[in-house]
């Protein structure tokens, strides 16, 4: 998780089993793995483990039908043909893919990519990788609450553009950006939308139909599923072309080439497939969680702000800044809580997240940000646990605060001239 | 990043929390850090009429490093003349708490708390310190 830092030290860490596990509330990291995805992996590992390419026996055929099954489910979560499915590593190789594959491909016509400042970092990367080839490059701002402009991004989408990259759910603040609009705008110009939906995919309703995308990346881990393991949505009517990035045995069509994992290939559909069936209720659950932990919040502690748009938003996620508190020292006094922070104060930068900053969030209230994430398996239980803690830590660290005491005296901290060190 | 048991300490019990009047004219103020950097700490001591440092009181914004470090130096400048608490450097604070590299920034903000803290008092009392007297 670039710009941001987990709670627990590794001398913490260390610490042994007779320590009750910090309660984890860090879902945009990584979630814990449905057992019932294991169950669907676990014959793939011991007696269905033939080579899914394999074409001469049985062991072949039923790992390549574990693997097309696969396929299947995770195409029917957003409404694309089981064809259009590539397997990858995860979402950073199908970003990664997307984005240099295509740029390559069709370089000879069109040499412009159009993406956002709060992407991932691995899509902000593999775009200044491309400038170094010669690719153009424009990196959108986006509004106060982190979502795009359209207008904005409807000029900067040129005949030169081949490609659109905007993300489907931020990673740190949760927002859905309007993927039906975006994709209007890119089809009316002939570019191709890639969304990096690592953190929207089985959690939103997406149809690559209806929404115009192109090529979609998919991560396995984020949603109830193996870690190493994620897939890219490539759209065959109108055809999206790409180069590949690893070359062999031109297995995944030629697009991917190296033996599928089957297991984690299974698993992910498996993920998929509960994602189908429960994306309603889940989302039920967690706007439920969300809800209760924000009243207990509000109701203790004032001059608490969401970071990003309230209602496009999903549910399992909040960005919080807790003013005149720092997000690590915060972190500190809430160790028994699986969290992330906002403020880099560990790394030597002294930087807070540049997702923050792209939102204009005040650089001081970027450093008290919390990231906190819910999701399948967080009850009520923990949510009001994590509420009361944070809200004794805010509390107590507001009490040691020098800016807390001058906000209380009418002092107005921008007034005061402060050093920069 | 693993905080050392001192840290930790000064972070669960900090010693010296509040604040003093800030016009007393026994009391030295000094504020230091920004928050756009994250850190900010005011420290506060009062001397005696003897030039003892007899109390002191931190507040700070601040990762848990920075909270150790300014609750630290309370208990350091106790008891000192005001040029001995002058000396107290960056260096020894973080020894004295483990800081890894990445904190040392810390410690030298608490140094120049106390700094800041002296000159203030000084500034007060006449042009014992003449670049206080000047500035």
């Amino acid at each position: 998780m670039s710009g941001m830092t987990t709670t627990a030290t590794k001398d913490e860490r260390r610490m042994g089993s007779n320590e009750p596990r910090p309660i984890y509330l860090d879902y945009q990291a990584t979630t814990p793995m449905d057992p019932r995805v294991l169950q669907a992996m676990m014959p793939y590992f011991t007696e269905k483990f033939g080579n899914p390419h394999s074409r001469n026996h049985l062991h072949g055929w039923e790992s390549e039908e574990g693997v097309e099954t696969a396929r299947a489910q995770i195409a029917d979560l957003i409404n694309a043909d089981a064809r259009e499915i590539v397997f990858t590593s995860g979402a950073t190789e199908s970003n990664n893919l997307a984005i240099a594959g295509v740029a390559r491909f069709y370089k000879d016509r069109r040499n412009h990519i159009v993406t956002l400042v709060t992407e991932h970092k691995c899509v902000l990367d593999t775009c200044r990788h491309l400038e170094g080839e010669g690719f153009e490059v424009t990196y959108l701002p986006v509004r106060q609450d982190g979502l795009v402009d359209l207008a904005a991004l409807e000029q900067a989408i040129s005949e030169r553009t081949v490609l659109v990259s905007v993300m489907g759910v931020n990673n740190e603040i949760g927002v859905i950006q309007p993927l039906a609009e975006i994709g209007r705008l890119c089809r009316a110009k002939g570019a191709f939308l890639h969304t990096d939906c690592a953190q929207a995919y089985g959690k939103v309703p997406l149809d690559v139909e209806a929404m115009n995308i192109d090529l979609m990346s998919i991560s396995g881990h984020k949603i109830y599923g193996p870690k190493g393991i994620g897939a890219l949505y490539v759209r065959r009517k109108p055809r999206v072309r790409m180069q590949a990035l690893i070359h062999g045995g031109g297995q995944e069509r030629g697009m991917r080439s190296g033996t599928l994992p089957t297991p984690l290939c299974v698993g992910l559909g498996e993920a998929a497939a509960i994602c189908k069936r429960e994306m309603e209720a889940e989302t039920a659950h967690l706007s439920a969680l969300r809800d209760r932990f924000m009243e207990r919040i509000n109701a203790r502690l004032p001059e608490v702000f969401l970071n990003g748009d309230a209602a496009h938003r999903i549910p399992g996620n909040l960005n919080l800044s807790f003013a005149y508190v720092e997000g690590e020292g915060l972190m500190m006094g809430i160790k028994d809580l699986a969290v992330s922070s906002g403020s880099a104060c560990t790394s030597a930068s002294l930087e807070p997240s540049y997702v923050l900053r792209a939102l204009g969030v005040e650089e001081e209230l970027a450093h008290t940000s919390l990231r906190i994430g819910f999701g399948r398996f967080t009850t009520e239980a923990e949510i009001d646990y994590a509420a009361d803690r944070i809200i004794a830590a805010v509390q107590k660290l507001r009490e040691m605060s020098p800016l807390w005491e001058m906000a209380q005296a009418g002092i107005d901290i921008k007034s005061i001239q402060w050093a920069a060190h | 990043m693993a905080y050392s048991e001192k840290v930790v300490d000064h972070y669960e019990n900090p010693r010296n929390v509040g604040s003093f009047d800030k016009n007393d004219g026994a009391v030295g103020t000094g504020l230091v850090g920004a928050p756009a950097c994250g850190d900010v700490m005011k420290l506060q001591i009062k001397v005696g009429a003897d030039g003892i440092i007899e109390d002191a009181k931190f507040k700070t914004f601040g990762c848990g490093s920075a909270i150790a470090s300014s609750s630290l130096v309370t208990e350091w400048v106790k008891g000192k003349t005001l040029d001995e608490a002058a000396s107290i450097r960056n260096t020894q604070i973080a020894q004295h708490l483990a800081l890894p590299p990445v904190k040392i920034h810390c410690s030298v903000l608490a140094e120049d708390a106390i700094k800041a803290a002296i000159e203030d008092y000084r500034s007060k009392h006449g042009a014992a310190d003449p670049k206080a007297a000047n500035g």
